[in-house]
């Protein structure tokens, strides 16, 4: 059996290819921040001295996170308009990802929080610091250093899920190249293409974030 | 005498059922100096963190310049203040940890900063300058831009005593400032106490190092099974030994 590969035709498509490359890291991007903001404060409340809070922590994470992403995306964006609740697509994809990574986030800040010796909470707190205080000038720096590694990690894998918003034909990387290959006929070449570029993109991204890490690593 | 800059009344420390001390009665004046000696597990740190509010107490009262701290009486109950109003009395108290606790994120002279700019509201600059003097104070001069990680463990201390020191409270704490350190540190960080304590500085030091208590101290306190054993000048604790609790305790140290 031979196959003739052709890559040209993918070639001649790159332009499109590489635009939904970056509707697909614009996209990652904006709920990932948004996604950083929630677990941000989930993590503070899943940490909190009130039980209440700590509860209400500990559902959304876990609900969260044990529902597939797809789901998500399927509920808000088909559900949502049921109880007029009507977003655009990649409105609804950015909300979705968003809570989805909210969850994965407040788990991976919590560990970083928890983490952080006790004493040095109490050494601010004997200056006189006030809570809000000690969170901003002691807990989250040292916590967002604790967890610049394992968050490169879930921001990379979640950067992949970005392929999921083809399932709502927003024209990302994995929809371009699903349209390309019906146009084409070159299957095999449009996503081995495809997953090259995804690779490449991860690759990048995982540098930054080393460079990132290592200019902020403790001393 | 004028009355004691802090007092402590009946202070009475439980977890549930378990006693760690209860009936601890102890006056500060302004300028003292007091010791706080005991075998591991007599209460003394636990004492120590209780009067700058790090520990909750059951029972007594801590009383600052007059006014009672930590607690008030809300309808005859006794409440414990909010965490704002506590962090405002803590103002007025220095501590210095046995673990040192400095913010590892920092260098020495943002350590010693920290608190002049975001507690007393002291411009950036300004307080900057103040916390390398404050550093030069304590023979850091020249390390304010090094990072608290990359040096020894008696210049950490020190710097946490500048940190401290910094803040220009009405007494300062020691929970056992030199237990952390290699023998040949200890030395620079107990100079530096005593260099404080013969400016005035008012203090209380969990300790020990019984030499340095006897050298340093106005008073001696022994702590010893849940509460004050015996309280004294350093010669009445060191020399007199009117207990054979206290004589079995000092026996174990080269005073």
């Amino acid at each position: 059996m031979r196959y003739h590969w052709n890559f040209g035709t993918v070639f001649s498509q790159m332009d499109a290819l590489l635009e939904g490359l970056v509707v697909g890291l614009v996209l990652a991007v904006v709920s990932l921040l948004i996604g950083m903001l929630i677990g941000l404060v989930l993590a503070f409340m899943s940490t909190s001295k009130s039980k209440a809070l700590r509860i209400v922590a500990k559902w959304y994470v876990t609900v969260l996170r044990n529902t597939p992403l797809l789901v998500l995306i399927y509920i808000v964006y088909f559900g949502l308009p049921d109880i007029k609740i009507s977003l655009g697509k990649e409105e609804s994809f950015v909300f979705a990802l968003a809570i989805y990574a909210g969850a994965y986030m407040t788990e991976v800040f919590r560990a970083g929080l928890e983490a952080i010796p006790k004493g040095l909470i109490e050494a601010g707190q004997a200056i006189g610091l006030k809570r809000l205080q000690i969170r901003l000038y002691i807990q989250l720096p040292i916590m967002f250093r604790n967890v610049l590694p394992s968050l490169g990690n879930y921001l990379i894998s979640l950067f992949k899920d970005s392929s999921l918003a083809s399932a709502i034909t927003i024209a990302e990387l994995t929809y371009i190249a699903r349209k390309i290959s019906t146009i084409t006929f070159r299957v095999f070449e449009v996503w081995i293409v495809t997953a090259i570029m995804y690779v490449i993109a991860c690759y990048l991204i995982a540098f930054i974030l080393r460079r990132l890490e290592r200019r902020f690593a403790l001393p | 005498m004028a009355d004691a800059l802090l007092q402590i009344r009946g202070l009475g420390k439980w977890f549930g059922d378990h006693k760690i001390f209860d009936g601890v009665n102890l006056d500060v004046h302004e300028g003292e100096v007091v010791s706080i000696i005991g075998s591991s597990g007599s209460g003394k740190t636990t004492m120590l963190r209780c009067v700058n509010l790090l520990e909750e107490f059951q029972h007594g009262t801590i009383t600052l310049d007059g006014k009672e701290i930590g607690y008030h009486m809300v309808g005859g109950k006794r409440k414990r203040l909010s965490e704002g109003a506590i962090a405002d009395q803590r103002m007025h108290t220095g501590m210095v940890f046995q673990q040192f606790n400095l913010f590892p994120h920092m260098t020495a002279k943002e350590n010693v900063a920290l608190g002049l700019i975001k507690v007393k509201r002291i411009p950036k600059p300004e307080a900057h300058k103040e916390a390398l003097e404050w550093l030069a104070k304590v023979g850091l001069g020249d390390r304010g831009e090094s990072y608290v990680t990359q040096m020894s463990g008696g210049q950490q201390q020190r710097v946490a005593i500048a940190r401290a020191v910094a803040m220009n409270p009405r007494f300062l704490l020691f929970d056992e400032p030199a237990s952390a350190l290699d023998p040949e540190l200890v030395g620079e960080v107990l100079a530096t106490i005593k260099q404080l304590a013969s400016e005035g500085k008012t203090m209380m030091i969990v300790t020990h190092e019984m030499r340095f208590a006897r050298d340093v101290s106005d008073k001696v306190v022994f702590m010893d099974d849940a509460k004050i054993a015996d309280m004294g000048t350093p010669e009445h604790i060191f020399v007199n030994r009117n207990s054979v609790r206290l004589q079995n305790f000092l026996s174990g140290f080269n005073t």
